[in-house]
C-alpha cells in the first residue's frame, strides 16, 4: 500500500521553512496517526460484529449444524431443540412481499420526481418521501396496530380471503396482526429507498439517451420504458436488493404488527414470526446458553445476508453510475 | 405511393394509442406518488390526533405512574434518550469526523476501500443485530444491563450517517481553497483544521443531526442493553428509559390509559425526528447553493 499519494507531497510545504501558522513539527504525523487509526477503528468494528456473533453462537453452531437452518422446531421449554426455519420463512415471505408490492410504487415515485415533475414540485415532494424513511420504526408500529390494520389491513384481508380464498396464500381464518400486515407496513418502510435510489439512476442517465428517443419520435413513456429503465436497469435491481436488505433485518413495526406466532402454513392472513421480531421477544428471556446461542446464531444468519445483500446493491448501483459517466452505450 | 399512406394511415392510429399508453402510464406514476407519501400523512394526522391531547406541561415533567392514576409523564424517558443518544455522539463524532477526513483524501487506498465498504456494511447492518453485537460486547461483561451500553450502540448507528455526509461535504470543498492554504505555507494538518473543517462543518452538522433523529428513534438494539426502566435513573450503569422503548412498552400493554401515553410519547418523538430531519436537509441545501455543487 503506498501511504502516501503523489500530489499530496507535492504540496506539502517544507517543514522547515516560514510558515504563515505557527509550525508545530509533528502535527502532520500525529493527525495522519489520529486519521488512520480512526479509520483502522472503524473497519475492525464491522469485523468484530462478525467475529462476536460468531463465536458467542458456537454451542448452537455446534449442537445443530446446518440443520439449524431447515429444522422447523423450536421448543427452548422441554427438548432444547432449536430449528430456525419458521423465522427464516416468515422474514422471506414478509419482505419478499413487500418488495413486490414497494418496487412498482417506489419505481413511479421515482419516474414522478426524476422525470416528470415540474422543478418546483421535485424539492417538495421530494421532502415527504425521505421523511416517510426518517419515521422511527416504532411509530410506525403503533401507527399498524392502532389504525392501519383495523381500518384497512383487516377489511383487506377478509377481501382477499372471500374472493381468493381458494388460494393457499390467502386462505383461514383472518386475523389482524399478520403477515400480511406486516408485509404492508414493511413496503411503506423500504418504499423511499427504492425511490431514492432510483431517482438517483435516472439523473445518472445521460441527457443525450433522452433526446435521441425523443428525436426518433418516442412518446414520454416510451422515452422512460424502452430507453431509461433498460439503460439503469441494474441501478433499479441494486435498489430493490438494498430495501430487501432493509426489510429482513427491520424490527419493531414488524414485532407489533406480525402477531408472533410460530405458524409454517403459507397464508398471508395468518399471523406469523420473522428472525429480527424472535430476537426481539425473546431475548431478553432466553434462559440457558443453548437457549441464548441459538438466537443469537438467528443474528448472525442475518448478519450474513444483509453483508451479502449490501455488497450486491452496491455493485448494481455502482455499475450504472460507472457506465454514465464514461460513454454512452450505443 | 399508395404504400405511404396506408402506412400513414395506420401510424395515426397506432399514434392516437400511443398517445394513450403514454397518458395512462405516466398517470400511473402520479398515483403511485400520491399512494407513496398518503401514508406519511395519515400518520402524522394519526399520532396528532390521538396524541395531542396527551402533551401538556406535566407530560414533559412527571414520572411515569401506575395504571389508573392519571398525570403521569414520560420524563425519565426523555432524559434517559437525551443521555444515551448524547453519549453515543460523543464516542461517535469525533472518530467518524476523522474517518470522514480519511476517506475523502485517500478514497483510492486500501484502506480507503475497506472504509468505504465498512461504512457501507454498517449502515446495513439490521439495528437489532447491533443490539446482540453491543450486548456480546458489554452486557455479557458488565453481567447488566446499562445506559452505557445502550450509548455505545447508539454510537455504533451513528457512525456511517455522519462518516457520509462529512465526506460528502469534504469533497465539495474547492480545491483551490486547500491549495491556497497549502500554498500560504500552512501544513497540512493545519489546513485540515483551520479551512477544510470550518468549510465542511455544515456537513458535520448535517450528519450529526441525521444521526441523532435516527439514533434517537432506535427500539430495537435497546431492548436488550438499555432495557428500559419505569424509574428515573441516570447512572450509566443501570438500565435506563429510552422514548421508543416507552412508547413500545406502553403500546403493547392492554392498558388504554398507558396506550394514550405511548401515543404523546410517539407525536413527542416523531416531531423531534421530523424537525431535525428538516433542519438538516435545509442546511445541506443552503451549503450546497452556496458551494455551488450538488448533493442528494
Amino acid at each position: 500500500m503506498n501511504r502516501e499519494s503523489a500530489p499530496e507531497t507535492a504540496h506539502r510545504p517544507p517543514s522547515e521553512g516560514k510558515t504563515l501558522f505557527r509550525a508545530w513539527r509533528h502535527g502532520d504525523l500525529v493527525s495522519d496517526i489520529l486519521v488512520r487509526l480512526s479509520s483502522i477503528g472503524v473497519v475492525v468494528l464491522v469485523g468484530s460484529i462478525g467475529y462476536e456473533l460468531w463465536t458467542h453462537s458456537a454451542e448452537s453452531r455446534l449442537a445443530f449444524g446446518l440443520r439449524f437452518l431447515v429444522t422447523a422446531q423450536w421448543d427452548p421449554a422441554l427438548k432444547q431443540v432449536f430449528g430456525a426455519l419458521p423465522f427464516i420463512q416468515g422474514t422471506l415471505v414478509t419482505s419478499l412481499v413487500a418488495l413486490v408490492i414497494a418496487l412498482p410504487m417506489g419505481l413511479g415515485t421515482a419516474i414522478f420526481l426524476a422525470e416528470m415533475a415540474p422543478a418546483w414540485l421535485r424539492q417538495p415532494v421530494g421532502f415527504l418521501v425521505e421523511m416517510l424513511a426518517a419515521v422511527p420504526s416504532v411509530v410506525y408500529g403503533v401507527w399498524g396496530l392502532f389504525a392501519f390494520i383495523p381500518s384497512f389491513v383487516f377489511p383487506l384481508a377478509l377481501g382477499l380471503r372471500d374472493s381468493l380464498g381458494f388460494l393457499p396464500v390467502f386462505a383461514g381464518p383472518v386475523f389482524g396482526p399478520s403477515r400480511l400486515a406486516a408485509s404492508l407496513v414493511l413496503a411503506i418502510m423500504i418504499l423511499p429507498t427504492i425511490a431514492a435510489v432510483s431517482r438517483d439512476v435516472f439523473s445518472a442517465i445521460p441527457q443525450a439517451q433522452r433526446e435521441a428517443a425523443l428525436a426518433l419520435g418516442a412518446t414520454h413513456w416510451e422515452m422512460i420504458s424502452q430507453v431509461l429503465v433498460p439503460y439503469g436497469l441494474s441501478g433499479f435491481l441494486g435498489a430493490a436488493v438494498l430495501a430487501l436488505g432493509r426489510a429482513l433485518g427491520e424490527t419493531m413495526a414488524v414485532t407489533m404488527v406480525i402477531g408472533n406466532t410460530l405458524d409454517l402454513s403459507p397464508s398471508l392472513l395468518h399471523p406469523g414470526y420473522t428472525m429480527a421480531s424472535l430476537i426481539a421477544n425473546e431475548f431478553t428471556e432466553a434462559t440457558g446458553n443453548l437457549y441464548l446461542s441459538a438466537l443469537i446464531e438467528i443474528g448472525l444468519v442475518l448478519f450474513f445476508i444483509t453483508l451479502i445483500l449490501n455488497f450486491l446493491a452496491r455493485l448494481l448501483v455502482w455499475r450504472v453510475s460507472r457506465r454514465a459517466a464514461g460513454e454512452v452505450r450505443v | 405511393m399508395n404504400r405511404g399512406t396506408l402506412s400513414e394511415e395506420l401510424g395515426r392510429a397506432r399514434a392516437g394509442q400511443r398517445k394513450t399508453v403514454n397518458a395512462l402510464m405516466l398517470g400511473l406514476c402520479v398515483v403511485m406518488t400520491l399512494l407513496a407519501v398518503a401514508p406519511l400523512l395519515w400518520i402524522l394526522i394519526y399520532v396528532i390526533h390521538k396524541g395531542g391531547s396527551e402533551i401538556t406541561w406535566t407530560f414533559f415533567t412527571n414520572l411515569p405512574t401506575p395504571v389508573g392514576i392519571p398525570g403521569g409523564g414520560i420524563v425519565n424517558a426523555l432524559v434517559g434518550s437525551a443521555e444515551t443518544v448524547g453519549l453515543g455522539l460523543v464516542v461517535s463524532a469525533p472518530v467518524a469526523v476523522l474517518a470522514a477526513f480519511y476517506a475523502a483524501s485517500h478514497p483510492d487506498s486500501g484502506l480507503g476501500l475497506a472504509l468505504r465498504f465498512a461504512t457501507d456494511v454498517l449502515s446495513g447492518v439490521p439495528s437489532i443485530v447491533m443490539g446482540i453485537f453491543a450486548y456480546t460486547l458489554i452486557v455479557l461483561p458488565m453481567r447488566r444491563f446499562s445506559a452505557f451500553s445502550g450509548g455505545i450502540v447508539l454510537g455504533f448507528i451513528m457512525l456511517p450517517t455522519i462518516i457520509r455526509t462529512t465526506e460528502e461535504m469534504l469533497r465539495l470543498v474547492p480545491n483551490s481553497l486547500r491549495e491556497g492554504s497549502l500554498a500560504l505555507g500552512a501544513a497540512e494538518w493545519r489546513t485540515s483544521l483551520s479551512v477544510l473543517l470550518p468549510a465542511a462543518a455544515n456537513g458535520v452538522l448535517t450528519g450529526v443531526m441525521l444521526a441523532i433523529a435516527r439514533a434517537a428513534g432506535e427500539a430495537a438494539p435497546m431492548l436488550f442493553t438499555a432495557f428500559g426502566n419505569p424509574f428515573f435513573s441516570t447512572a450509566l450503569n443501570q438500565p435506563i428509559a429510552t422514548l421508543p422503548l416507552t412508547i413500545y412498552s406502553y403500546a403493547i400493554s392492554p392498558y388504554s390509559d398507558w396506550k394514550a401515553k405511548a401515543w404523546g410519547a410517539a407525536l413527542v418523538l416523531i416531531m423531534l425526528v421530523l424537525v431535525l430531519n428538516a433542519a438538516a436537509r435545509g442546511l445541506v441545501w443552503w451549503r450546497a447553493r452556496r458551494l455551488g455543487g450538488q448533493l442528494r
